[in-house]
Parts: C-alpha cells; sequence; structure tokens
C-alpha cells in the first residue's frame, strides 16, 4: 500500500505533462473560441444588395434551401487579408463550381464595387451589412470570416481569419469536401 | 484628514472609471445607461479578449455596446439582454462562467483542491506526531536521565 503511494508524484507528474503538452502545442490557437453557430441554422438576417454591384442581396432564406452546401464569405474592401482570400475563393469557384455568397461587412458601397471591378466578383449575392448588425448575428469577431451552410440552412463549419495559405486552404477545402459529398437530406437529419 | 483620505480614495478610483462609451452612444434615461453600463461591464470583447466592451475601442464592442442598449430600449431585461449576446457569441462573452454541468470542474476545483490540501496537510502533521510519541523513552530510561540530570546539578562542572 505503502508502496503504491509512492507512485502518486508520478501520476501527477503524467498529468502536468499531458497538460503542458496539449497547452505548448503550437497548432492550438488559444484565442480560437468555439462558435454557437455549429449545428445551428443559420441566423436570421435580411441584407440589401450592394449598390452597383450587379448582384442581388443576402438572406436567411437565401440559404435554407440550395442544392448542395454554399460558401458564406463576410469580407470588406478595407480587409487587406480579405484580398489575398478573394483569390482562393474565386479558385474554389471557379474550379470547382462552388457556391459563394457573400455579406460585405461595414463597407461603403462605393469602395465595395471598386474592390469587386478590380479583381472580380465571384460572390453569387453581396449582402451590404453597413452596421455591422448581421455580423453579430452570425457572431463574427472580425473580417474575414468564412461559413460553410450545409443545403437546409445548418452551418457546418465557420473558419475565422483569411482562408489562405497551403493548411488553411486544405483544411477548408476538406470542410467543404465534406459538405458537399452529403447528400440532399430531408427534415429532422 | 478624512477629507484628504476621501480625495485620495476617489482619485485611485478615477483610472477604473474610464470607459470606451462614446457620448453619442449615451442613452438619454440615466437608469437604462445604468443598466446598460453593468451589462456591458459583464460582457467581454470578442477581439481584444480579457477586456469587458465597457472598456474596448475595439468596433465589435462599440456594435454590442449599441446592441445592449437597444435591446434595453426594447424593454428586455438585463437577463435577457445577456441571453440574447450569448446566443450568438456563446459563453464565452460572459466575464463570468455561467454554473452549469460543463463548468463544475472550473467552480469545484479550487475548493476540493484546498480541501486535498489541508487534508494532506493534516495527514502529515498527524504522522509527524505519532512519530514522536513513538520516540519517547521508556520509563526505565526516563529514570536514567533524571538521575544523570540531578548528578550534574549536585556537582556543576567548573
Amino acid at each position: 500500500m505503502v508502496r503504491l503511494l509512492a507512485l502518486i508524484p508520478l501520476l501527477i507528474a503524467i498529468v502536468f505533462g499531458a497538460f503542458f503538452l496539449w497547452g505548448l502545442n503550437p497548432d492550438r490557437d488559444p484565442s480560437e473560441l468555439p462558435s454557437v453557430l455549429i449545428s445551428q441554422p443559420a441566423p436570421a438576417f435580411d441584407l440589401p444588395p450592394v449598390p452597383g454591384a450587379g448582384v442581388p442581396g443576402l438572406a436567411q432564406e437565401d440559404l435554407a434551401d440550395n442544392d448542395g452546401a454554399v460558401v458564406v464569405n463576410v469580407f470588406a474592401s478595407w480587409c487587406v487579408p480579405c484580398r489575398a482570400e478573394h483569390a482562393v475563393l474565386t479558385r474554389f469557384v471557379d474550379e470547382e463550381g462552388v457556391r459563394l455568397f457573400g455579406i460585405n461587412y461595414k463597407d461603403q458601397p462605393e469602395d465595395a464595387v471598386a474592390w469587386l471591378e478590380n479583381l472580380g466578383n465571384p460572390y453569387e449575392r453581396i449582402g451590404s451589412d453597413l452596421d455591422g448588425r448581421a455580423g453579430i448575428e452570425w457572431g463574427i469577431s472580425g473580417v474575414p470570416e468564412t461559413f460553410i451552410v450545409g443545403s437546409d440552412g445548418t452551418v457546418l463549419f465557420r473558419y475565422v481569419g483569411p482562408v489562405v495559405g497551403d493548411e488553411a486552404v486544405e483544411e477548408f477545402g476538406i470542410a467543404l469536401a465534406q459538405a458537399r459529398a452529403v447528400p440532399l437530406q430531408g427534415e429532422g437529419s | 484628514m478624512k477629507k484628504l483620505i476621501a480625495v485620495f480614495g476617489l482619485a485611485l478610483l478615477l483610472p477604473v472609471a474610464a470607459s470606451a462609451v462614446e457620448p453619442d452612444e449615451i442613452l438619454a434615461d440615466p437608469a437604462l445607461e445604468a443598466r446598460a453600463r453593468g451589462i456591458s461591464r459583464q460582457l467581454r470583447c470578442v477581439v481584444c479578449q480579457n477586456q469587458d466592451i465597457d472598456s474596448s475601442n475595439a468596433g465589435v464592442a462599440r456594435d454590442l455596446r449599441l446592441l445592449v442598449r437597444e435591446r434595453l430600449e426594447a424593454g428586455d431585461t438585463d437577463e435577457q439582454v445577456i441571453a440574447f449576446v450569448t446566443a450568438r457569441y456563446g459563453d464565452f462573452v460572459l466575464l463570468k462562467p455561467p454554473f452549469k454541468p460543463e463548468t463544475y470542474v472550473l467552480w469545484f476545483a479550487p475548493p476540493a483542491l484546498a480541501l486535498l490540501a489541508l487534508a494532506a496537510g493534516a495527514a502529515v502533521v498527524a504522522g509527524n506526531r505519532k512519530r514522536r510519541r513513538q520516540a519517547a523513552l521508556d520509563p526505565e530510561d526516563d529514570a536514567r536521565v533524571a538521575r544523570i540530570i540531578e548528578d550534574y546539578k549536585r556537582e556543576p562542572q567548573s
């Protein structure tokens, strides 16, 4: 019995060691927040189009009944990483036929239009979120953020920050492939 | 003197009172504004984590402050406002974690660990005391020791 007690310090050391191993993992981002939206229906929002962008606005209904998973990207012309991410998203749209919707977050419409004319417009719909209220509904903490929404309007995946760089693109691509692989589902599935 | 201490105390409080609330955000109704301030101090800014939205200059913090005031003006109770924000940003926005099964470890670990430490300490102390008692001399040795001391007292060394 007493001999077994001698193992207690070792046990404690193992527990602490495991905790440190987890905490010091360079892949772990301590500022990453869990999203309450995952597996929930997309939030209620109804955004007007960006005047001059030439695509319709975006509302909750547009996400509820699609043929497959779609991507919702929160962007702004003033957001520098969005510029880099734009190329990645455009490639997803052009090469993989992804349907991309945009939320133009706290952006002047004329700036957004100039930005889209300059870089091209991969977005099927763009909602203009001038005061950031739709952003709050989506629980975003900054731009860019990208969501994958299932065909029934359920939020499946959230990516905080730009989908730029091999690792990010791979992670996002895998999530997107999984979401798109899911066949059309009935109610309650 | 008392006045001086009071003034000094108030001066110490000043930096704490600093907040990021801008004049255009403040509600006309002081009671509502006070409630909004109280709620804001319980909500974490999601950008500059570990700062409440009342003292944060971040854009999202300002949006949330405006949202809190908007909900209050719409007639929500404090609890409803906080529930509204939590529904969108999760428990993470609450600076004080809620008490529920997922957070039991968080709430119970400190007192449990303190009790464990006290118990371990008590066990060690009790063990020491027991060992000391066991180390005591038997009556025969006690008598011998007493005799030696007596002898020593009778003829002290020079």
